[in-house]
C-alpha cells in the first residue's frame, strides 16, 4: 500500500472527525461561556462588540467549558513549565496514576487468569467461584474504594498498593471471563487429538488451551486496562491523595479551576489511549503470524 | 518387530499367521435416549492382524466411525471387549500404540507445519533436536519437504491432511487409524493420497485401520474389507482381498478389482435390505 493510499484511507476520515469535534467544541464553549463572560468580564468594562464576546468567551480564566486551545496551552505549560518532580507538573500526576493502574492491571491479569484456570479445570470451582465473581462486579467501585483504602490503610499499606488493589478489582473480571472462554475454545477434535497422545493436563494447557485463548485474552486486556485506569482515579478521589490525575480532578473542583479539571481529563484519556495501544502492540508481537485458521 | 519386507511381498497379504493387533469381542455401544436406546454397535466381533490394511465401509450411521473411536479409546463401549496389542484401548493409548488421523487435518493454526508434526513428540518428551529431525523426516516421507516453515493456512486441504498423516507417523505407532481422512478432498487429490498411503503401508507394513464410504478407496487400499450396516450398526461381511500387496492406481481397471468392488457393493446392498 502506498503512503498516498494510506493517507486517504486513514488520515482523511480521522482528520474529518477531529475537525468536526473541534468545531463542535468551540461552538459549545462559546454557547456555554458567553453569558458568564458578559456578566463578569464585558459588562463591567462598558460597551463591547460581538468580536469581543467571541474572544472573551473562548479565553475566559474560569470557563464552564474551556476551549481546546486553552487546554493545549495549560497542558503544555504544566508539562514544560516545571521540573518533572514538581507536584505542579501533570507528568508526575500522570505517572503516579499510570504506575498504580499498571500494577493493578498486572495483579488483575494474574488473578483473572488463575481464577480462569481453576474454573476451566474444575467443575466444582466453576460452580463455586462464578457467582462470587459476578456478584463482585455488581458493587459500584465508588462504594468499595473507600472501604478498601481504609482497611489497607489501617494495616499500614498506603500509597500505590491500595490504588492498585482497586484497579485490580475492576481488571480481573473481564480477564477471567475472557480467559475461561478462551481456554474452552479448543475444538473437540483438537482436544481428542492430544488425548490420543495421552497428553497430561499441563501439556494440554501449554500446547493447546493457552495458545487458543490468546485471541480472546487481548481484547479483554484492553477493556481491563481502561477500567483499571478508571479504578485508580476513583481510588485517588476519596483519600485526598497528594498526587495522581484523580487528585488533580479533586483539587481542580475544590478551587473551581475548570482548566485543571479538563487538563487532567484530557491527560487521563491520552494515558488510556497510550495504555491500550501498548496492549495492542503486545498483541501484534505475540500473535503476529496467526492468520486465517 | 515387523516381518522382513521381502517375506511379506511373497506372502499373501491376508496372512492369517500374524499376531492379532486388534481384537473386538462381542462389543456393543448403546446410547441412552428418551424413547428408545440407540444401538450404535451390535455384537461386533473382529480380529485385525498385524500388518493388515483393514477398511470399515458402510453408509452413514452404520457405526464405522464409532467402532474406530471405540478401538482408539475415544468412545466407551457399553459391553464386550476391545483389545489393542493385548491391552485395553486406554492402556494402548497411554502406551502410544496407535496414531489417529481425523476427518479434518486438525492442525494447530499457531504452529508451523514442522511444529505441528513435532507436537506428539514434544508431548512424549522426546528431546527437541530429535523432534526436529523426526518431523523433517516424516514431512519428507509424505512429500512435503520445503514446507516446514509454512503455516497450515498456507497449505491446500490435501497438503494439510498429509501433514496430519506425517504427524501421526512421527512417533512410529505400530497401528495407524484413519477416520475418512480424504473425505473432504477432491477426487484427483484423493487418488494421489490413496496412492501415497498405499506406498506408505507397503513400505512399512504397519497395521492400518481405515474408515471410508468409498468402495473404490476401500478396495484399492485394503487387504481386508469390513462391510457394515446401520440400525443397529453391525458387521455384515468381512471380505479378504485377493489383490497383490503392491498396487498402482491402474489396478482399478483390472477384472479382479472390479469383481471385488462388485462383491463389496452387493454386501452393502444386502445389509441395507436386511432389516
Amino acid at each position: 500500500m502506498t503512503i498516498n493510499r494510506r493517507l486517504q484511507l486513514h488520515a482523511l476520515p480521522v482528520g474529518t472527525v477531529l475537525l468536526a469535534a473541534f468545531i463542535l467544541w468551540y461552538l459549545l464553549a462559546f454557547a456555554l461561556n458567553a453569558s458568564g463572560v458578559i456578566d463578569r468580564v464585558l459588562a463591567p468594562r462598558g460597551p463591547w462588540t460581538s468580536g469581543d464576546l467571541i474572544y472573551a468567551s473562548l479565553n475566559a480564566s474560569r470557563p464552564l467549558l474551556p476551549a481546546p486551545h486553552q487546554l493545549m496551552v495549560d497542558i503544555w505549560n504544566s508539562i514544560t513549565g516545571w521540573p518533572v518532580t514538581s507536584p505542579r507538573t501533570l507528568l508526575l500526576h500522570t505517572w503516579v496514576t499510570a504506575s498504580a493502574a499498571l500494577t493493578g492491571f498486572a495483579m488483575g491479569v494474574v488473578l483473572g487468569v488463575l481464577l480462569a484456570i481453576c474454573i476451566v479445570h474444575s467443575r466444582t470451582l466453576d460452580k463455586a467461584l462464578m457467582p462470587w465473581i459476578v456478584a463482585s462486579q455488581t458493587i459500584p467501585v465508588l462504594a468499595i474504594a473507600p472501604i478498601v483504602l481504609i482497611i489497607l490503610g489501617s494495616v499500614g499499606i498506603t500509597g500505590l498498593l491500595p490504588k492498585a488493589t482497586i484497579a485490580m478489582y475492576l481488571c480481573f473480571f473481564p480477564v477471567t471471563i475472557a480467559t475461561v472462554q478462551g481456554l474452552r475454545s479448543p475444538q473437540k477434535m483438537e482436544m481428542e487429538l492430544v488425548y490420543t497422545y495421552a497428553a497430561r493436563r499441563l501439556d494440554t494447557f501449554w500446547m493447546v488451551r493457552l495458545p487458543s485463548s490468546l485471541p480472546y485474552l487481548f481484547p479483554a486486556f484492553r477493556v481491563a486496562i481502561a477500567s483499571g485506569l478508571v479504578g485508580t482515579m476513583v481510588a485517588e478521589l476519596p483519600t485526598g491523595a497528594q498526587a495522581g490525575l484523580g487528585a488533580r480532578l479533586l483539587t481542580g473542583s475544590y478551587y473551581g479551576n475548570t482548566l485543571q479539571i479538563w487538563s487532567a481529563l484530557v491527560m487521563a484519556s491520552l494515558l488510556g489511549l497510550f495504555l491500550t495501544g501498548l496492549v495492542t502492540l503486545t498483541e501484534r508481537l505475540v500473535i503476529r503470524q496467526r492468520k486465517g485458521a | 518387530m515387523y516381518a522382513p519386507t521381502s517375506a511379506v511381498v511373497t506372502l499373501k497379504p491376508t496372512a492369517s499367521t500374524a499376531r492379532p493387533a486388534i481384537k473386538v469381542n462381542q462389543a456393543n455401544v448403546i446410547y441412552p435416549a428418551a424413547d428408545q436406546p440407540v444401538h450404535a454397535l451390535k455384537d461386533i466381533n473382529l480380529t485385525i492382524r498385524q500388518g493388515e490394511f483393514v477398511s470399515f465401509i458402510g453408509p452413514s450411521g452404520c457405526g464405522k466411525t464409532t467402532l474406530l473411536r471405540a478401538i482408539a479409546d475415544l468412545e466407551p463401549i457399553t459391553s464386550g471387549e476391545v483389545l489393542v496389542n493385548d491391552m485395553t484401548p486406554s492402556e494402548a493409548r497411554q502406551a502410544g500404540a496407535y496414531g489417529y488421523v481425523f476427518q479434518a487435518p486438525v492442525l494447530l493454526p499457531w504452529r508451523t507445519v514442522l511444529m505441528n508434526v513435532m507436537l506428539p513428540l514434544q508431548i512424549q518428551g522426546v528431546p527437541p533436536e530429535r523432534c526436529d529431525e523426526i518431523a523433517r523426516e516424516q514431512l519428507a516421507r509424505v512429500g512435503l519437504k520445503g514446507f516446514e516453515k509454512k503455516f497450515p493456512w498456507q497449505l491446500s486441504g490435501g497438503m494439510q491432511q498429509r501433514v496430519s498423516i506425517a504427524r501421526a507417523l512421527g512417533f512410529e505407532p505400530k497401528i495407524l487409524m484413519m477416520d475418512e481422512p480424504f473425505g473432504a478432498l477432491d477426487e484427483l487429490t484423493r487418488d494421489n493420497l490413496n496412492q501415497q498411503l498405499q506406498q506408505l503401508w507397503f513400505n512399512a507394513q504397519r497395521t492400518m485401520v481405515f474408515v471410508t464410504h468409498s468402495i473404490s478407496e476401500a478396495v484399492y487400499l485394503s487387504t481386508k474389507i469390513v462391510v457394515m450396516s446401520p440400525r443397529p450398526g453391525r458387521i455384515v461381511k468381512v471380505i479378504d482381498s485377493p489383490l497383490p500387496a503392491q498396487r498402482t492406481l491402474d489396478i482399478r481397471d483390472t477384472p479382479a478389482f472390479l469383481q471385488l468392488a462388485a462383491e463389496v457393493r452387493e454386501a452393502l446392498v444386502e445389509g441395507h435390505h436386511d432389516h
